[in-house]
């Protein structure tokens, strides 16, 4: 595929009228990975992505994203509050709470 | 016996009803870090968001015998802090999220996911992104990759953030986000994609950089 095919099949669809340009397809990735579109909404998001090299690397750098977000872990907790509610537990097993 | 630290959260919630102390200890270990990291978001200091977890567990402990498990348990659990959370926030004069029904709010206004100068007139990309997973120098798996996205998060509007922090850092699904934020569909999709668009332009910025 020449380097100028590619750009006239992009440009061309994305002036079409059931085509879906890139700055299009940016704002509805959340909605696909939701799967909140319709079935017609997914199919033309499915149609760009399948010949879009672009958007493929856009969508990936954004499961990217979520993937690196998901590994983030919260501190610990402290010692001291851990004794206190434990603390509390026997409290309220001891009919306290 | 303690009970293995993977039990399921509905076994050890039976179990603690029950008087078991490990049970509770483990559901405390399980949840209170990610619980403060969550308050941290509506109160303004440390000390501040600890509080607001010692009640939400007194609150667990006080509401044990009623919860029948219609919501998970982490849906029910992150309720109550958040309703503790936003008590306190007011207590504290801090604005809150959530607090009004309605539309996404001004935060939320339409903003592009992507910056509108990267797009051609027809739309197509003219400054297009990077494939990641194709460049071997890329460390996402970094302790600084992490630190670019920890960073991003924190300067995201309060709504978005509390969002994001549900959904991707402690992995609800979006029923369970809903349920504790009491938000709309569309309200949770929009604040969700808001934040994840900006957190990944701050690590392209990052890797382009």
């Amino acid at each position: 595929m020449t380097r100028r095919w590619t750009f006239w099949r992009r440009d061309r669809d994305a002036d079409a009228p059931h085509g879906l340009s890139c700055r299009e397809f940016v704002e509805l990735v959340t909605d696909y990975l939701e799967g909140a579109l319709s079935a017609a909404d997914r199919d033309r998001f499915e149609a760009h992505l399948a010949h879009c090299d672009h958007c493929t690397a856009y969508i990936e750098q954004l499961r990217l994203t979520i993937r690196v977000t998901g590994e983030i872990p919260p501190e610990a907790m402290s010692d001291e509050m851990e004794r206190e509610l434990l603390a509390a537990f026997r409290d309220w097993k001891a009919g306290g709470v | 016996m303690p009970p293995p630290p993977d039990a399921d959260d509905e076994g050890l919630v039976r179990r603690a009803r029950a008087g078991d102390e490990a049970a509770f200890a483990t559901l405390v270990r399980r949840y209170s870090p990610s619980l403060v990291r969550l308050a941290r978001m509506y109160v303004a200091t440390d000390a501040l968001a600890e509080d607001v977890v010692q009640e939400t567990w007194l609150g667990v402990l006080r509401g044990l015998e009623r919860f029948e498990g219609r919501s998970s348990f982490r849906t029910w659990l992150f309720r109550i802090l958040v309703n503790r959370a936003k008590t306190r926030g007011v207590r504290e004069h801090r604005t809150v999220p959530f607090a009004s029904l309605g539309g996404a709010g001004a935060e939320d206004d339409d903003e592009p996911s992507v910056d509108p100068t990267r797009f051609a007139e027809n739309g197509a990309w003219a400054s297009p992104p990077r494939r990641w997973e194709d460049d071997p120098e890329l460390a996402l798996e970094s302790a600084e990759a992490r630190r670019i996205t920890e960073e991003a998060i924190a300067q995201l509007p309060e709504r978005q953030r509390i969002v994001i922090t549900l959904r991707d850092l402690e992995g609800l699904s979006s029923d369970e986000v809903r349920n504790a934020l009491d938000l709309s569909e569309t309200n949770q999709r929009v604040l969700l994609h808001r934040a994840r668009t900006k957190v990944r332009q701050a690590l392209e910025d990052w890797i382009d950089g």
